[in-house]
């Protein structure tokens, strides 16, 4: 039977199930194909809290949304054109986020009296059969039913293995529809069962049966194509935020010729980043899962005392806990980089959703004056560069350095124009080995022209010298309880943070005039979402916009300047206020903020509704 | 004629720094110092390999005194600091300082893992029973009923057995000593380098400020003999004002025996430090030596078993991985495995 194929140039999909379904290994399969294919996107997964809530309760819904497109793509999408929806309680969390029309493809067997129950819908009423989905496009499969048919010659295959290869006839029907071919989810799955052949035949078996389902079944008519987006020529691969951050701390590495040293304790989001870290040994990575995130971060301050590149990362609480050490590796004046992938806070608060609310504990957190150089990621990709910036500037300024990401960065995915090494900047690092001219004997804390004391590492000769958190004299770094140079010590430290300024670069506009009626200032994960809106708007003539900060300590020396030249500044974030404070504070500006606290991104669609009420 | 120059040997002087030392007159602290630097020229490790590493209280001043590398670090986490520093640089002779607070109260956490994960450090505990530096809180050794600042009535908390502490989280070399012994700590310091893995040593330290005399039953001359037993490797275990008691093992306790009247040293109790069972029967012997028939406290190393080393298996994983592998190459790993060119 014949077929229709139609072009669209945007579409947001979203993969719903329990967090038994594979939903969001269905998605990223999904998302592999889709970038092969030189198409753009952006993902955003979205974890239950619970690694086993209940089967079929709301609170066990697993989503995986993604947006792809000809054009370029900034956003996972605020709205889906496209719900899988494998049970109940997955239609019921993400049925507000369906675009009106959009399309629903239902699990038929995941909508029975008992999942009905589970997701709280009255006795009696079937959401698929009621009446209440007339308004949208829906497609009822009977997803359970054909898996085991499909497998019905898979005699030494039990019904629950069976029924676990469902998301491989959701992802083949997917396909189908999206005009695709099989053939990396194939290799994928070989890769993943190679040994298992009986898993791997089956698995194999679902995904095409799924497709042809769509080929077979005369209700389809019409398929759908999505053409390559125009993207800078280059080379591109699929990249995740913690992944492109983990890449960033290996290339900061082999370009500065230290070895890395994690130490780390795990904690939601962060923790795939000591898994990444973990595999790459052929690197020289020393990994260590420490007692606690005290033990994580001073372990790394030892490694770096000793000369290694010392990294911990953490979220938010594991923040609280390394604070005290953050102040001693200030006064030891070392190397170090603490990465917080932020989370829902305070206290435990929503350790699988998103936020951008430790930035205060960034920036002011610690006892005494101790300044530390903060730097923030924006998308997936950007956790690469900034993750080597981090890595530049804790080693060739010797401060400790603060990255911040977040749980949608870290878990988001899109593609990535991926650099060679030789792209990358080089990362001097000298170690103090002989005296200069002129001097007579070594003096750790005698400075540079940048305000940086010399890195003498245990093992080298005539250089022995002992140092502490308690305050340094200047110079000598003998202990001192001296008041004046206490006074100018604490102003020495913060100098030497502020003039990191002097080698980080300007402030770019990220898109729009130099001058006019409305800057939006952002920082973090909020990138996609003002991107998009200013954009739109920018489009309708409107005077808009767009700067974002990845240097927040320092900020960059003109950043002052562009926001005096706008009328208004509006500070978007997923938090109660806190950029907005600092920059209040810091350039005495009336700056607007727009805040968000619902542990999800903001969207595209609010931020024009803001904007435009200021335009 | 060689035209090398031999570099004459260290002496303790070199250990010595320029900083003028700032304990209380009297303090133990002084005496220990004095015995890590006799005892350093002799190890044969160059001075520069040389890093002490301690936390914050009046015995983790230390390193200021070393001529050596060495960290001042913050309370309670000297132990996790060197676990970094001996992960990343095996070949260094790493040295923690640290008092019973700092590393059975605020630091309790990492001293075990310290211990279990037998990193090849020395760890010397300078056990004063109590908060030197915060001017004579009780700590988490100090015994029962102790009058302090904060504990005007009486301290209720059990206290610690550091030994036992240190055995139950499998320490590969439990030793004690004593700041007033300064031959036995030398010897003990010494074993404690030799040796190849975590050396747990507690030094008996008096602090004659704020806890005067907390040991003073084992350290003077009057009672040492009679409350103390130095345990030697082969020899039994006797102790007593002439050397007439000795300690015999009935079933699984240790008890007091009179040498004489058809008791022999051959009766006794022989001391093999390679021995798991017995050391920890050794550690228990920890009797409060206010009560009637108390144990005489033991001194020396309780036990020494060989472990493989933390930071030794860290490197010989990374050298397998890049044997069966390859080194790491940037580029593949930036490329990965699935790629598409826009032109
Ligand atoms: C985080 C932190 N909490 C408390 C203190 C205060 N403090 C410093 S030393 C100390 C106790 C030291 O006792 P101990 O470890 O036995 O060392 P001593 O002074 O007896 O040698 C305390 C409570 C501190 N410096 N840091
Ligand atoms: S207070 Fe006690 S432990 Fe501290 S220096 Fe004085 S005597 Fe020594
Ligand atoms: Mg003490």
């Amino acid at each position: 039977m014949s077929t229709t194929d139609q072009i669209l140039q945007d579409v947001v999909i979203k993969f719903a199930g329990d967090s038994g379904d594979g939903m969001q290994l269905t998605g990223q399969q999904f998302t592999n194909n889709t970038a092969l294919l030189g198409i753009d996107l952006a993902t955003f997964p979205d974890f239950p809290a619970e690694i086993r809530a209940p089967i079929g309760t709301l609170p066990g819904v697993s989503g995986f949304q993604l947006h792809f497109s000809s054009n370029k793509v900034y956003t996972p999408g605020d709205i889906a054109d496209v719900l899988v929806a494998m049970n109940a309680a997955a239609l019921k969390v993400n049925l507000k986020s369906i675009k009106p029309g959009g399309k629903i493809i239902a699990n038929i067997d995941g909508f029975d009296s008992k999942n009905l129950r589970l997701a709280n819908y009255p006795d009696g009423i079937n959401p698929l059969e009621d009446g209440s989905l007339d308004s949208y496009d829906l497609i009822k499969i009977d997803v359970t039913k054909l898996t085991r048919e499909s497998l019905k010659d898979f005699t030494d295959l039990g019904v629950k293995e069976r029924d676990r290869a469902k998301n491989m006839f959701v992802l083949g029907f997917i396909y189908w529809m999206y005009n695709r071919s099989l053939e990396n989810t194939i290799e994928f799955l070989k890769e993943k069962f190679g040994k298992k052949e009986t898993i791997l035949q089956s698995n194999i078996k679902v995904l095409q049966a799924g497709y042809n389902y769509g080929d077979t079944t005369e209700t389809f008519t019409t398929r759908y194509k999505v053409e390559k987006a125009k993207m800078p020529a280059g080379l591109y691969r699929s990249i995740m935020g913690n992944q492109a951050l983990t890449y960033g701390l290996i290339a900061a590495s082999e370009k500065s010729g230290l070895p890395i040293f994690l130490g780390s304790y795990p904690i939601t989001p962060a923790s795939d980043i000591l898994h990444e870290l973990s595999k790459y040994k052929s690197f020289g990575v020393k990994t260590f899962q420490a007692e606690d995130e005290i033990a994580a971060i001073t372990s790394a301050i030892g490694a770096s005392y000793g000369g290694l590149l010392g990294i911990t990362t953490t979220s938010g609480p594991g923040m609280a806990l390394k604070a005290e050490a953050m102040g001693l590796a200030v006064m030891l004046e070392i190397p170090l980089v603490i990465v917080n992938i932020q989370r829902g806070g305070p206290s435990t608060g929503l350790p699988t959703k998103t936020e951008q609310s430790d930035l205060m504990q960034a920036y002011y957190g610690r006892n005494g004056e101790c300044p530390m150089p903060v730097i923030a990621s924006s998308t997936p990709s950007d956790c690469f560069e900034v993750a080597y910036e981090a890595c530049r500037i804790a080693l060739q300024h010797m401060t400790p350095v603060i990255l911040l990401s977040d749980g949608y960065i870290a878990n988001g995915a899109e593609p990535w124009r991926f650099p060679t090494s030789n792209d990358l900047k080089p990362i001097n690092v000298k170690f103090k080995t002989s005296l200069d001219e002129g001097e007579e004997k070594f003096m750790p804390y005698k400075r540079d022209e940048k305000l940086v004391r010399p890195w003498a590492i245990p093992g080298t000769a005539g250089f022995e010298h002992r140092i502490g958190g308690l305050e340094k004299q200047d110079i000598t770094g003998n202990v001192s309880y001296d008041a004046d140079n206490h006074q100018h010590m604490v102003k020495t430290r913060q100098a030497k943070v502020d003039k990191i300024a002097d080698h980080i670069p300007l402030q770019k506009m990220d898109s729009g005039a130099d001058k006019g009626k409305v800057l939006v200032l952002g920082w973090g994960s909020t990138y996609g979402a003002i991107k998009s809106a200013v954009l739109e708007l920018q489009a309708q003539g409107k005077s808009v916009s767009h700067a974002h900060i990845r240097y927040i300590r320092p900020f960059p020396k003109n950043l002052g300047e562009i926001i005096s030249n706008f009328e208004t500044v509006l500070i978007p974030e997923i938090n109660n206020g806190q950029l907005v404070k600092i920059i209040r504070d810091e350039y005495m500006v009336d700056a607007k903020a727009y805040n968000k606290i619902m542990g999800v991104p903001i969207t595209k669609g609010e931020l024009v509704d803001v904007l435009k009420k200021m335009l | 004629m060689s035209d090398t120059v031999t570099a004459a040997p260290l002496t303790a002087k070199d250990f010595a720094t320029d900083q003028e030392v700032r304990w209380c007159p009297g303090c133990g602290d002084y005496s220990i110092l004095a015995q890590v630097q006799k005892v350093m020229p002799t190890l044969g490790i160059p001075k520069e390999n040389v890093v002490v590493v301690s936390g914050i209280g009046c015995s983790s001043r230390f390193p200021y005194y070393m001529n050596t590398f060495g960290m001042h670090s913050i309370h309670g986490r000297a132990t996790a600091i060197a676990s970094g520093l001996k992960a990343a640089r095996p070949e260094l002779s790493v040295w923690i300082v640290s008092g019973d607070g700092d590393s059975m109260s605020i630091g309790g956490n990492h001293t075990i893992h310290l211990l279990r994960r037998n990193f090849d450090v020395n760890m010397l505990v300078f056990n004063n029973q109590i908060y030197g530096l915060t001017k004579g809180q009780y700590s988490p050794t100090s015994e029962e009923h102790k009058i302090t600042k904060s504990t005007p009535f009486g301290s209720i908390d059990h206290p610690f057995n550091p030994l036992a502490l240190a055995m139950g989280a499998d320490a590969t070399f439990v030793a004690r000593s004593m700041d007033r012994d300064p031959k036995h700590l030398q010897q003990t310091l010494i074993r404690a380098n030799a040796h190849k893995g975590c050396s747990f040593v507690e030094i008996y330290q008096n602090c004659n400020i704020f806890n005067d005399g907390a040991f003073e039953i084992f350290t003077e001359k009057g009672t040492k003999m009679e409350e103390t037993l130095f345990l030697e490797n082969g020899k039994p275990l006797i102790f007593g004002a002439t050397q007439n008691k000795g300690i015999k093992l009935d079933g699984f306790n240790p008890v007091v025996v009179e040498l004489g009247n058809g008791v022999s040293a051959d009766d006794l109790w022989i001391h093999d430090d390679k021995d798991f069972y017995k050391a920890q029967i050794l550690v228990r012997m920890f009797d409060d030596p206010r009560k009637a028939n108390h144990l005489p406290r033991p001194f020396g190393v309780f036990y020494e078993t060989e472990r493989l080393c933390y930071e030794d298996v860290m490197a010989l994983q990374i050298e397998e991985v890049i044997t069966s592998k390859g080194k790491g190459n940037l580029d593949k790993l930036l490329r990965g495995k699935e790629v598409w060119e826009i032109m």
